[in-house]
């Protein structure tokens, strides 16, 4: 699926990311961890094609990042969803409209007819806020809203920057088990938090690896969690 | 990047594309008021270009077909030398009719200067032929020479003289309406273009929420092309039929207006300010067209 090797990445000082290989298997489940500011979400923007690598290569479903158009990288954020840090909705649409984007923008807006799309907006409990604009949302609702946007599409991978920064332990635990069901469908799942006993909970229901960027490099985390 | 199937989906109109960028009022209303202006200007330029083109056309054609002989001589020689040159036209090559004015159409002719009770029988006033050419035309040097041998009086004015700067005044002022034409196409190609580029800047938050959940540029510059073409072209109907309405309230052509009353459209010439509202839109489309494509372009 995607595919990290000997990867690089610096924003013009010195180098953040350095000789990263990383394999996203189809049906994995990862977590993401290091220090605020060690590069959890650069590492994701390499993944959905936002940043091109400094060195090394990537490859998103079997294409090198470097040879793929503007027009390819919108296919390749079709077929990934992402939960992004700091969620951005366009403001003047509704709620549902925000969820359903993806769809629109894709030329599939028959299926914002279905009943998959109350669905999901039940499940992520903004049923009653479907009607609401975006600024008129809570932290905690944004992030599902972000959440719903990011699996409507029904994406082979999901990337998920920090999803559950401001909501409680309950509505964690319910994202997190959204996740997990889209995992057990067969999704890849790749979650970045700082929330250790977030990463120890899940391990009790998905076999998840934990991948830490520690000096630069990305190391696979002990059993120590 | 921009194909017919864009093309007939851009008429064809997409709701929801048009949503996902937000209404933009005001800039909206002056984007609208800019074409409309602009059409209605349009609709001058071509009644100008159209009347300047007839008026070279008939000046170039019938003037052009005629000429004039005048006979200068003591009043008893006068009726023999126009006899004379009357018959050496008859067997002119080129000429395919000459006939000599009365007294009253010459009287006609010189009333405006001199008044209606002029006498003309008892002034050596030259007398008149007036000679019309044939389509071929006639050769004016080899006619004066054998005028000069045979009727001495005769002077012949194949009116070139006075034609050409007319001829050439009307088709300068043909090619000046075109180029306003031209001229006002590309401001409201400019004028689009920075409108465009406005609104795209102002919705480039917009832009990059469309493009991060997997929209193709085409689709965002799609939103932004409608608008840009639909606004020009219905500003440019109202201008046009506001500019229409402004030409047929002018007073009708008559022979003493002239010119200035010529100006407006006649007969199929009245379809010409239909093509402007689609002029308009083509252009709005591709400066909106080119402007999205630069900064999508530009956008990670
Ligand atoms: N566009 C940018 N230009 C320059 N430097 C940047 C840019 N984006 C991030 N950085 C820097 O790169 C480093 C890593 O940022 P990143 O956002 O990947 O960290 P993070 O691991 O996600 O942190 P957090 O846990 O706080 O979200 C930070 O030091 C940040 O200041
Ligand atoms: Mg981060």
């Amino acid at each position: 699926m995607i595919e990290l090797e000997n990867v690089a990445y610096s924003y013009g000082g010195g180098e953040l990311l350095s000789d990263i290989s990383l394999k996203l298997a189809p049906g994995s489940f990862h977590f993401l961890t290091g220090p605020s500011g060690a590069g959890k979400t650069t590492l994701m923007k390499l993944c959905y094609g936002a940043l091109l690598p400094t060195a090394g290569h990537i490859r998103l479903f079997g294409a090198d990042v470097r040879g793929l158009d503007r027009d390819d990288i919108a296919v390749v954020r079709r077929r990934v969803g992402v939960v992004h840090q700091d969620v951005q909705f366009l403001d003047h649409l509704s709620v549902t409209d925000n969820i359903s984007l993806p769809l629109m923008v894709s030329g599939r807006q028959a299926e914002t007819q279905s009943g998959d799309l109350g669905e999901l907006m039940s499940w992520v409990g903004l049923t009653n806020r479907a009607d609401a604009l975006p600024p008129e949302l809570s932290g905690g609702e944004r992030q599902r809203a972000a959440l719903a946007r990011a699996v409507i599409m029904s994406p082979d991978v999901v990337l998920a920057d920090e999803p559950t920064g401001n909501i409680d332990w309950e509505m964690s635990q319910r994202l997190l088990r959204l996740l997990i069901e889209l995992n057990k469908m067969g999704k890849t799942v790749l979650i970045a938090t700082h929330d250790l006993s977030l990463i120890r909970a899940t391990k009790a229901h998905v076999q998840a690896r934990v991948l830490r960027i520690a000096n630069r490099r990305i190391q696979l985390a002990g059993a120590d969690l | 990047m921009f194909n017919t199937a864009n093309l007939s989906a851009l008429v064809a109109g997409d709701r929801q594309a048009d949503r996902v960028v937000p209404p933009t009022g005001f800039t909206a209303q002056l984007t609208l008021f800019a074409a409309a202006a602009m059409a209605f200007l349009a609709v001058f330029a071509l009644a100008l270009s159209l009347a300047a083109g007839r008026l070279a056309d008939r000046w170039g054609d019938a003037l052009a077909r005629s000429a004039t002989i005048r006979i200068v001589a003591p009043l008893d020689q006068r009726g023999a030398q126009t006899d004379a040159a009357l018959s050496i036209l008859q067997t002119t090559k080129g000429v395919q009719s000459a006939r000599a004015l009365s007294d009253a159409e010459q009287q006609a002719l010189l009333a405006p200067w001199f008044g209606p009770d002029l006498a003309l029988d008892t002034l050596p006033v030259p007398r008149l032929i007036e000679v019309i050419e044939t389509a071929e035309g006639m050769d004016p040097a080899g006619l004066r020479l054998r005028l000069a041998a045979e009727v001495p009086g005769a002077v012949l004015d194949d009116h070139s003289r006075w034609r050409e700067p007319l001829v050439q005044a009307a088709s300068r002022l043909r090619l000046l309406g075109w180029m306003s034409i031209v001229l006002i196409a590309a401001a409201v190609a400019a004028m689009i273009t920075l409108a465009a580029n406005a609104a795209l800047a102002a919705n480039a938050q917009v832009i990059a929420v469309l493009r991060l959940v997997g929209a193709r540029d085409d689709y965002i510059a799609r939103a932004f092309i409608r608008r840009f073409t639909l606004r020009a072209f219905w500003g440019a109907v109202t201008g046009t039929v506001l500019g229409l309405l402004a030409v047929l309230l002018l007073p009708s052509a008559s022979d003493a207006g002239g010119f200035l009353t010529g100006l407006g459209f006649q007969g199929i010439h009245w379809l010409w300010p239909i093509l402007i509202p689609f002029l308009a839109g083509a252009v709005a489309f591709a400066a909106t067209g080119a402007a999205a494509r630069r900064t999508l372009k530009e956008l990670a």
